[in-house]
């Protein structure tokens, strides 16, 4: 089996740049979320679809960047 | 162009698809997500979790020496194996598995360039499967402390401004606007950077596919931010793995002397009692 369609967009979730990869690995859809700055992941999924399984991961990925704080400097 | 210090730390994609079943060889994957080798890896290659298996998870450190040759022996490793190590994250957690390697005198220990991504963006073949292991018996060399930095020697170097200290963090946490990366538990007491770092970010280093950029871009790009050798470098960042990859990069494809990770990192000084803590942007980013 291979990874096949492999993409990487950059989209905007809970107020912070995400870059959202996803691939098919036959009939199955991955999706990951890291986010921009430093590139930590943040949510992984899978879906019958492309759109599924990004779906997943943006909206694990707002939650989590919902929480973030940021600090007066 | 200049070339890499050192080229041969390095494999490409080819190379490790061309070696996957070389008994000489051992390929392993280590990434931040630790599900991801379950959902398909490169064939033949097995997995190490960093938060299980490359630390202790007693006391926080890195492997002893018994933990280590465990690791290496429970893998089928001799101290002659090729190490051929990649991960997500452009090898974020596969360099920290390197830098261990290196501590404990593993002689030829190589990243796979661009890491799990650019296979995956290659469209290169996956296995769900583990592959049988024989084990082998390895006995590590004494550990390589010239490869790690301890608080008391980045205490020093702060107060005496005697080493060169590289938070490759983000912006936003250099600055202490965040705690942590964005999405992840706050880890710290406090926010901003050990007095007279410089900001690094570690992405700085790598080109889209997840490769490293060449060596005469990475020479401008640290020696753009005075570093470049002329005193000890100590890389930091939040626990040590995004360090390891800049210690990587300054060590092995710049051949820089005297590089060391501070895994502490901000996880330790920011949560130092007593300790100084400088807040706000980098000189360079500063409006």
């Amino acid at each position: 089996m291979k990874a096949e369609e492999y993409r990487e967009r950059r989209i905007e979730a809970g107020g912070w740049p995400v870059n959202v990869s996803s691939y098919r690995v036959g009939d199955e859809w991955h999706a990951k979320a890291d986010n921009v700055s430093p590139g930590a992941a943040l949510a992984r999924a899978a879906g019958v679809t492309r759109e599924e399984a990004e779906q997943r991961v943006v909206e694990r990925a707002a939650e989590l960047l919902s929480r973030t704080r940021r600090h007066e400097v | 162009m200049a070339t890499y210090a050192h080229p041969e730390m390095l494999v490409s994609t080819d190379w490790a698809a061309s070696h996957r079943a070389d008994p000489d060889v051992r390929i392993v994957e280590v990434d931040v997500d630790t599900k991801a080798y379950d959902e398909g890896h490169v064939p033949g290659a097995i997995a190490w979790a960093w938060n299980t298996q490359l630390c202790d998870t007693v006391r926080r450190d890195i492997l002893s020496q018994e933990q280590f040759e465990e690791l290496m022996s429970s893998s089928g490793v001799n101290p002659e194996t090729t190490l051929v190590i990649y991960g997500d994250n452009n090898n974020w957690f596969a360099a920290w598995a390197l830098w261990q390697a290196k501590i404990y005198g593993h002689a030829d220990v190589r990243l796979m360039n661009g890491g799990r991504k650019k296979w995956l963006a290659e469209g290169r073949e996956l296995s769900t499967e583990t592959p049988p292991v024989k084990r082998a018996g390895y006995r590590a060399k004494n550990a390589d402390l010239s490869l790690r930095a301890f608080l008391p020697q980045v205490q020093q170097a702060a107060a005496a401004r005697s080493a060169a200290l590289v938070d490759v963090r983000s912006p936003q946490e250099f600055s202490g606007e965040i705690l942590a990366p964005p999405g992840l538990p706050e880890t710290c007491q406090r926010g901003g950077h050990i007095p007279g770092a410089r900001n690094i970010p570690w992405g700085r280093a790598s080109n889209e596919d997840g490769t490293f950029k060449s060596a005469d871009e990475l020479r401008a790009l640290y020696a753009g931010e005075g570093i470049d050798g002329s005193q000890p470098i100590i890389a930091y960042c939040r626990i040590g793995e995004r360090s390891s990859h800049t210690w990587f990069v300054l060590k092995y494809l710049l051949g820089l002397d005297n590089v060391t990770n501070y895994d502490g990192s901000w996880t330790e000084w920011g949560n130092l009692v007593g300790a100084n803590v400088e807040r706000g942007a980098a000189a360079g980013a500063r409006g």
